[in-house]
């Protein structure tokens, strides 16, 4: 009992609070709107978004920042698409494009640490050169074709309530239950943490803060290359465009999921929240049918406000970072 | 003596100056080579034409905005929101010349905007003690929604305007030289003056430095960063001037985009470092021109120009392993070790 009233989890709380409270107002404004069918479709339309967010996360609760996710996403769709069409199958090249993913992470991490540079422009540096290399490998819009793509596709679990949990869902519930171990049941959890909380604390208490960091990093491209794995198999194509500027919805969905940029506190369920309150926002907005698509970045950008605020708030009166 | 001892060679090691004007003068020279007539500078039409120019003429948008970033950077914070900034100013424009208004009055409204912009965040920043990545991120993101949102309020499907005063101030010229480059250099100019000739970019300095001690001394630490990203929000609502009247319509969704992205890379290769504390207007024009140069270098080296964006992460990456204390320190004693 007195773990679910630590004052650490009421930023996600309040993220949970307001997710029910979005649903509730939508379902009073639309029929039909609060329905498992509905709920099943956000999950699944931001399922990427929010696998990347989820490896976002990561870095954000070890302090740091990753710019690259966007980009990551576009790449391993092109490859995924570049490869089909040579005839390999969308799991080998899905393996593939994650272990470059997590290696590639792992790559920024290192110079990360091993320079002492901050995290934000070695991954802009990583974000040009990705976006760079979808261009070269192709400038076209090319197709997924392999049949294992459409037997993916059709993957789903009926809901009650005519819902469906499509197979981008599914991947993302089960890379978040993964997620979800590997940060509140490792000791690389832990050290995540640690770091983020106060590096040189977390040094002299004997934390390997290169390795974590190097992890922290190689986690967020591993996540960033399987959200860029569902993406092209959602769209059965790879577009060189693909993902532009989805790193700000990662972090905005961190952001909103409670977990606080300073790094340290936060909870990666909070991310899944605060991705759902993106997506169910959009939603309201194509439901409503006369707004313009302006409402949906407008309306992103004052819940961050009011976020940025309730946890500027909730630091000061609460002391989270104590 | 070994060679790393000697004064002279340590003071281009540790010199941060001298590497982004080496950079811009490698690119040059290499360009004399990929195309030779790269230098040539000839009269069309009463103004001065040849790929010199050309770098000059569009680095301005990057360079204006960068220059508002690097007082920033100097406070120890930055500005994600520039390219939202440049959108919103750009729809004020349309809307304000469908609306009939003078168009002297016109760039007020644009300027005004990018002003507000920038107190937005200065606000949030400064009083509110947001971090100013976030704090900026909220106006990157809503920032072109708004700018699509005014271009809704007058009603027209087409944000397109003809606008002579406009058009003089973007692609016109003086005297041979393009008019952009004289607003630029007015505004370089009168930035120089209030940083470096008032108290002011020596208590943004000291801010960026350590904000409590120079609370503690006696400087306002909060209305200095407000001042700063206001400073930002109005080079901003220039280049977002230059860039809407270049194209005579208002494109909230694609115009300056990633441009925060290099305005920051330019005050990086000027020598200002995101950990605050120092503010090099002169190299972050620099820093700029190299960006606009290696831009212009792969156009008219043939190569596509998809190239262009893993060219300049490798550059960003060279000279951050340049910058780096700990790179230095590295290959020094690798110097030292042999005999």
């Amino acid at each position: 009992m007195s773990a679910l009233l630590n004052k650490k989890l009421l930023p996600f709380y309040a993220t949970v609070a307001v997710f029910i409270a979005i649903f509730l107002i939508g379902g009073a404004m639309y029929n039909n709107f609060l329905s498992m069918r509905v709920l099943g479709n956000i999950l699944a339309d931001n399922s990427f978004i929010i696998i990347a967010a989820i490896g976002a996360t990561f870095v954000i609760l070890s302090g740091g920042i990753d710019l690259s996710v966007g980009s990551m996403i576009g790449f391993v769709g092109v490859c995924m698409a570049v490869l089909d069409s040579m005839g390999l199958d969308p799991l080998t090249t899905a393996l593939l494009m994650m272990v470059f993913g997590f290696a590639f992470g792992a790559f920024q991490g290192w110079v990360i640490d091993a320079l002492d540079i901050q995290p934000f422009i070695i991954t802009l540096a990583g974000l040009f050169l990705l976006r760079g290399m979808c261009f070269m490998v192709t400038i076209n819009s090319v197709p997924i074709t392999h049949e294992w793509a459409d037997l993916y596709s059709d993957i789903r679990i009926r809901l009650p309530g005519n819902g469906l949990l499509r197979s981008s869902a599914i991947v993302m519930l089960i890379s978040l239950a993964a997620a979800i171990i590997l940060a509140h049941f490792t000791r690389f959890g832990a050290n995540v943490y640690a770091i983020g909380g106060d590096k040189e604390s977390a040094r002299l208490m004997g934390v390997n803060v290169r390795r974590t960091t190097v992890l922290v990093y190689a986690v967020g491209g591993l996540f960033a290359a399987l959200a860029g794995v569902v993406y092209a198999l959602y769209t059965k194509s790879g577009y060189p465009l693909a993902g532009t500027t989805l790193e700000l919805s990662a972090i905005a969905s961190v952001v909103l999921g409670g977990t606080l940029l300073t790094g340290g506190v936060g909870l990666v369920a909070g991310t899944l929240f605060g991705g759902m309150i993106l997506g169910l926002i959009s939603t309201l907005i194509i439901f409503n049918g006369s707004l313009n698509s302006a409402w949906i970045l407008i309306s992103s950008g004052v819940l961050l406000f009011a976020f940025m605020v309730m946890h500027r708030f909730l630091v000061g009166s609460f002391g989270l970072r104590d | 003596m070994k060679l790393i001892e000697q004064p002279f060679v340590r003071r281009i090691l540790n010199g941060r100056a001298i590497w982004p004007l080496l950079a811009l003068a490698v690119i040059l020279i290499a360009d004399g080579f990929i195309s030779p007539g790269f230098y040539e500078i000839r009269i069309v039409e009463g103004r001065l034409f040849g790929n010199l120019i050309d770098i000059l003429y569009r680095a301005v948008p990057t360079a204006l905005i960068a220059l508002g970033m690097a007082v920033v950077i100097g406070t120890r914070g930055i500005d994600l929101s520039v390219g939202s900034i440049a959108a919103i100013a750009g729809a004020m424009i349309a809307w304000r010349i469908q609306a009939g208004d003078p168009h002297g009055v016109v760039l007020l409204y644009a300027l005004g905007a990018g002003i507000l912009c920038g107190m937005w965040n200065g606000m949030l920043v400064a009083f509110l003690g947001i971090q100013p990545i976030i704090a900026t991120l909220i106006l990157m993101v809503s920032g072109r929604g708004i700018g699509m949102l005014i271009n809704l309020i007058y009603g027209g499907t087409d944000p397109s305007f003809q606008s002579d005063f406009l058009q003089w101030l973007s692609t016109g010229s003086i005297l041979f030289i393009p008019t952009r480059l004289y607003v630029f250099a007015v505004i370089f100019l009168l930035l120089w003056l209030v940083i470096r000739r008032t108290a002011l970019g020596l208590f943004v300095e000291a801010t960026g430095g350590n904000a409590a001690a120079s609370n503690l001394a006696g400087v306002n630490a909060k209305l200095i960063i407000f001042a700063a990203y206001l400073i930002c929000g109005l080079t901003a609502g220039w280049a977002g001037v230059i860039l809407t009247a270049d194209t005579h319509t208002s494109d909230p969704v694609s115009v300056a985009l990633y441009i925060e992205l290099d305005a920051i890379l330019a005050v990086v290769i000027g020598g200002g470092s995101l950990a605050g504390g120092r503010i090099y207007l002169g190299m972050t024009v620099i820093g700029a021109l190299v960006i606009q140069a290696l831009t212009t270098s792969i156009l008219i080296s043939g190569l596509p120009p998809e190239y262009n964006l893993i060219i300049k992460a490798l550059v960003v990456l060279f000279v951050l392993v340049l910058q780096s204390d700990n790179a230095r320190r590295g290959i020094v004693s690798k110097f030292r070790r042999s005999p």
